[in-house]
């Protein structure tokens, strides 16, 4: 967070280095993604695996470097709301996945 | 937390927390996060149910997801030095940035917009599948967004012509308007991850 300042009202904002740094993650991370897929050098579970892990990689460069989230205690509240989306959304989607999956196995509709 | 945050604190509060404009602006992300999290799970089920007809696979093209991505990503960093440059109250770069910004998510916007035509005219409207029925929600839905985040940089940057300050207020537009543009771009990674590269293994 060395590379993050903060302004009076209390809000983290970036400089020029830590957006440029970001950037250049994200770049590197999404052609490594494209080139993953193009390249079919892996085999289809694993290219799977490999996308999920730079898309989680690059969600973090992402709120790291340009939503500028961070430890402080100023972000307490935020963060808080943060952790509860998201452990909402996973169980939202696992649970649609599962139950559905369920579903239809019990249908034999596939 | 009083409302009245037009007057800038010199010294550093102990427990001077950010806007509560920009704090409920937040909040309001989170729940639309919800709303991408469903849409993600709607495709996650029927992203395989395609009815005899096109899979993305069939679908989806590399040099068009490129170039949305590009765009969305270089958008962000531009938003980024007009924040940058909103600290430091400069508002001619402010509104250069701004409109730099505006330009390549127009060109994402219309990019993605050509993108739909041409499906729709070769019959793969979202009335083929549920897969297309899924994926044209999850996706017009994310290119409504951007839509809406180009409606509010255009306003922002009238707001801005022909002033000489930016003040607190202002700044939390900016600040609310940066949170929103660099959501979107987190949405579409997983977009471009899940529905357009995983569909194309």
């Amino acid at each position: 967070m060395s590379d993050l300042h903060t302004s009076p009202s209390g809000e983290s904002h970036g400089s020029v280095s830590s957006y440029i740094i970001g950037f250049v993650l994200a770049v590197i991370l999404t052609v490594v993604a494209f080139g993953v897929v193009m390249s079919h050098s892996l085999s289809p579970s694993g290219t799977l695996t490999a996308l999920a892990v730079l898309a989680f990689v690059q969600v973090l460069v992402h709120l790291h470097y340009f939503l500028h989230m961070g430890s402080g205690s100023e972000q307490r509240w935020n963060n808080m709301c943060f952790f509860f989306a998201v452990g909402f959304v996973v169980i939202l989607i696992i649970g649609t996945m599962f139950i559905m999956n369920n579903t239809a196995m019990h249908m034999m509709s596939r | 937390m009083a409302h009245d945050t037009t007057v800038q604190t010199a010294g550093h509060d102990e427990h001077h927390h950010e806007s509560p404009v920009v704090f409920g602006f937040w909040v309001y992300l989170m729940t639309d996060c919800i709303i991408f999290g469903s849409l993600f799970a709607v495709f996650a089920v029927l992203h395989n149910q395609v009815n005899g007809g096109p899979s993305g696979r069939d679908l989806f093209e590399y040099k068009g997801l490129a170039e949305e991505t590009a765009l969305l990503l270089i958008s962000s960093i531009t938003y980024g030095f007009g924040m940058i440059a909103a600290h430091k109250n400069e508002i001619s770069k402010v509104i250069m940035w701004l409109g730099v910004t505006f330009l390549l998510g127009l060109g994402f916007v219309g990019l993605e917009l050509s993108e739909f035509a041409h499906m729709i005219h070769e019959g793969n409207g979202p009335d083929r599948s549920a897969f297309l029925s899924s994926f044209f929600t999850l996706v017009s839905t994310h290119g409504l967004h951007v839509t809406c985040g180009l409606i509010w940089i255009v306003t922002l940057i009238v707001q801005l012509m022909g002033t000489t300050e930016i003040p607190e207020r202002m700044m939390s537009k900016l600040t609310c308007l940066s949170l929103f543009w660099h959501f979107l771009d987190i949405v579409w990674i997983c977009v471009f991850t899940y529905v357009y590269l995983a569909s194309m293994i």
